[in-house]
């Protein structure tokens, strides 16, 4: 399949990124790990008259913790999350998607701030940072703006990000106590989108929960935030009941349809089951999930 | 129509190419280049049978624009050895009947070379793990994984010695 002829830019610094941004107007579009755009141009779904890969510029692959934030640059790719030491050791719903992500010769180039750009209802990234409540700097010739990735995500495929903004960075705020954090999936196979993701992430001192993060993949026209969920964890902390409760309500806020993946009702048990998995194992209560245990058998894999 | 010239690094030798950006990568190597070993399989970034190491990391080929190769280094299978003296992987693949049809070989062996540079002695489920991304609808991949651990023997044999 080839895609429809494009001006191609290759800049090698943000501020002419930003130029080119500001000059095409709308017409153009960031290229980064392009492993959403280049299948969507392809298929002719998009087809902006220039393409301006960012590839060359440097800076962008920064993954750093820097005053209280988790900095991941454009060009990190999910295969240097999957390899990342604090990531591994302090974010632990990230160091749990990263791996589950498409297949690893995506993940050589596929980045999590492209996911999000992208806007993907079946994107993974989008669950996991509203769980994490991250934001997204854009950039454009008239300053930076720091985005929720709450207010981010608009609807399949839209995004708060302005034609002339460049998304040039996501953040997690670092965790404050004990993190806890992991990511379940169903997918048909390797390298599928999900029929169902859920993310789960805690910040707890002893049985105190000071900040809980749920997000939903794949049930609904964008990644849902369960706010209502996540209040229940933080005032109750987290028991069997709490564990019920957060679960009817995941299962609630999710707005799944029935397609070749599955029926609405099974997508919304399969919510209501994972979020029961996530918090007993919180607790120490572990489930059986075999996928599980193979990820970690392989953490060190990319 | 919109040409660029580009110089990209293919199996060690620098080469000038001339490319429209809209050329993707799988079809520089095949048309332009003139290297068939690459396969071009889906073309929907699934089966991995165009599997190039760029900069020494597998990538999917039909899905990177033949520009984005500007200034970088590409090994495709033809890179990896001769009949005369193969790669310890392609060797593997010989000894242990690590293909049928050989559509997705090429893409295999490479994906397996960048693991064992990155991780010399692969358990069963490392190997598993890596090649999840490439499809053998020979479903011969107990093979493709003895192969592996082959040529993990002989390169470390080799290393060894």
């Amino acid at each position: 399949m080839y895609p429809p002829r494009f001006h191609y830019e290759a800049p090698t610094s943000v501020d002419e990124v930003l130029q080119l941004l500001s000059m095409y107007q709308g017409d153009a579009k960031v290229l980064s790990g392009g492993m959403s755009l280049i299948p969507l141009m392809k298929l002719r779904f998009a087809t902006p008259s220039a393409i301006i890969d960012v590839n060359n510029v440097p800076g962008l692959d920064t993954l750093t913790e820097d005053g209280g934030w988790l900095r991941v640059g454009a060009l990190v790719r999910n295969r240097a999350i999957v390899r990342d030491a604090v990531v591994g050791a302090r974010y632990p719903l990230m160091a749990s998607v990263a791996p589950q992500i498409a297949d690893p010769l995506v993940r050589s180039r596929s980045t999590l701030v492209g996911s999000l750009c992208h806007c993907d209802p079946q994107g993974d990234w989008g669950a996991v940072m509203l769980a994490l409540g991250g934001e997204v700097v854009a950039a454009s010739l008239s300053g930076e703006r720091r985005i929720p990735v709450a207010d981010f995500l608009l609807g399949p495929f839209q995004t708060a990000l302005r034609p002339d903004e460049f998304a040039i960075e996501a953040r997690v705020p670092a965790p404050v106590a004990e993190p806890f954090g992991v990511y379940h999936k169903l997918e048909r196979k390797i390298g599928d989108f999900a029929t169902v993701g859920v993310a789960v992430s805690l910040d707890r001192t002893g049985s105190s929960v000071r900040r809980a993060g749920l997000g939903l993949t794949g049930v609904g026209s964008t990644n849902i935030k369960c706010r209502e969920a996540e209040q229940v964890l933080e005032q109750g902390g987290i028991d069997d009941r709490t564990i019920g409760e957060a679960a009817r309500l995941a299962a609630e806020a999710a707005r799944p349809q029935t397609d070749q993946r599955g029926s609405a009702e099974y997508k919304r048990h399969l919510v209501r089951t994972f979020v029961v998995r996530a918090l007993e194992s919180a607790i120490g209560r572990e489930p059986l999930d075999i996928r599980r245990r193979r990820m970690e058998n392989v953490g060190s894999l990319a | 129509m919109e040409i660029r010239q580009i110089t990209v690094t293919v199996n060690g030798e620098p080469r000038l190419v001339e490319v429209e950006p809209r050329t993707l990568c799988v079809h520089m190597i095949r048309e332009v280049l003139g290297l068939t070993g690459t396969h071009l399989g889906c073309d929907t970034t699934s089966c991995g049978a165009c599997t190039v190491l760029l900069d020494g990391v597998p990538v999917k080929s039909c899905t990177l624009f033949g520009v984005q190769t500007d200034g970088h280094e590409l090994t495709t299978v033809e890179g990896l050895g001769w009949p005369s003296e193969l790669h310890p992987v392609q060797e593997g693949f010989k000894e242990e009947h690590g293909l049928q049809c050989g559509f997705c070989t090429p893409g295999m062996m490479l994906t397996a070379t960048a693991l064992l540079e990155d991780n010399p002695n692969p358990t069963e489920d490392e190997i598993r793990w890596a090649i999840s991304g490439n499809l053998c609808r020979c479903t011969g991949y107990q093979n493709i994984i003895k192969a592996v651990q082959w040529a993990a023997r002989k390169m470390e044999t080799a290393n060894v010695s």
